[in-house]
């Protein structure tokens, strides 16, 4: 009895695993940021240079970072939804506007709506690689604290919004009010 | 006289593995020999994220671009090899190494091939043993296995 038993079971664990792997995005790659402190950075403003974007002074609240281009056609397809979720101002969507032509941005903020309380313009894409960064669009939530809570990368949908992002900015929000 | 199918065959197979000769970057990032040989090997060992099987060397890939310059910079800011591929593990996680290192949660895996082996064996010595028993038993004929 136990000499098909275990080969069976070995075949059942086996095919557990295959079929696990089979529903599984391999271009996922999960984020080392997650539970540690976001990367800082200091960028010129994608509409005024002259005016500085710093990390710093987003500290104190939650806040989320959306990496985009216009060269990218997942952030023409979430554009509508990152205006939604802005027009419902929870938490200040800060763009990083990452390896893209200035003029050409500023014309698709301007064409488009502009669902961001400021645009970090990452030219250089080193911003990014802090980040990091490998597939537009990606977007990441921000602790009160400045700890990366999460990361998603793909087009935002009002989905993943409402089921991943809102519970964890309602929990920070009640983690950082307790604290103080 | 080679057959003129032949050397067509023959420049066809060439060709077909010239590509590894031509390197992506048009020229090289270091004068000093040394540098770049250390620059062109941690290209190797580094993935490139949006292509993801192929190294950070085989790729034109904006993000690879990028980070080869980042490699680039930190070489020649005088950091080390490990330096730089720690810089990469903080932001990509060991999905950016080609090498991967063994961690905690990936120990099963390193350890599976002696493990297996292992098991295996044990098992071996078993069948053997096994085998020896049942042929010790012969001699005694036919009629042993019927009482």
């Amino acid at each position: 009895m136990l000499k098909f038993i275990v080969p069976f079971g070995l075949f059942a664990l086996l095919a557990v695993f295959l079929m696990v792997g089979l529903f599984r995005d391999p271009s996922y790659v999960p984020s080392p940021l997650i539970g540690k402190p976001a990367p800082e950075f200091a960028l010129p403003s994608l509409q005024d240079a002259a005016y500085p974007v710093s990390s710093k002074e987003l500290l104190g609240q939650p806040w989320v970072l959306n990496v985009w281009g216009t060269w990218c056609g997942g952030c023409r397809q979430e554009h509508d939804t990152l205006l939604a979720i802005a027009r419902a101002r929870t938490v200040p969507i800060v763009g990083l506007n990452w390896k893209d032509d200035n003029a050409l941005a500023q014309q698709w903020l301007r064409e488009l709506g502009n669902p961001y309380a400021v645009v970090a313009e990452d030219r250089e894409g080193r911003v990014a690689i802090d980040w990091g960064v490998y597939g537009a669009p990606e977007t990441f939530l921000i602790g009160p604290d400045g700890v990366v809570l999460f990361k998603h990368i793909a087009p935002m949908t009002m989905e993943v919004w409402n089921t991943e992002f809102l519970p964890r900015i309602e929990a920070a929000r009640a983690a950082a009010g307790s604290k103080s | 006289m080679i057959p003129k199918l032949v050397r067509t065959c023959l420049l066809a197979v060439l060709l077909a593995f010239a590509g590894g000769a031509i390197a992506i970057d048009s020229e090289d990032a270091f004068d000093d020999p040394v540098l770049q040989e250390r620059y062109e090997n941690i290209n190797r060992e580094l993935r490139c994220l949006v292509c993801q099987n192929q190294t950070i060397a085989d790729s034109n890939a904006t993000l690879a671009q990028d980070l080869r310059r980042e490699v680039r910079d930190m070489i020649a800011a005088g950091q080390t090899d490990a330096q730089i591929r720690e810089f990469m593990i903080e932001r990509y996680g060991d999905f950016v190494l080609y090498r991967p290192r063994m961690t905690a949660g990936n120990f099963l895996l390193w350890a599976a091939p002696v493990l297996l082996l292992v098991i295996g064996a044990l098992v071996l010595v078993r069948v053997v043993r096994r085998r020896a028993q049942e042929t010790d038993l012969e001699p005694d004929g036919p009629e042993a296995g019927q009482s």
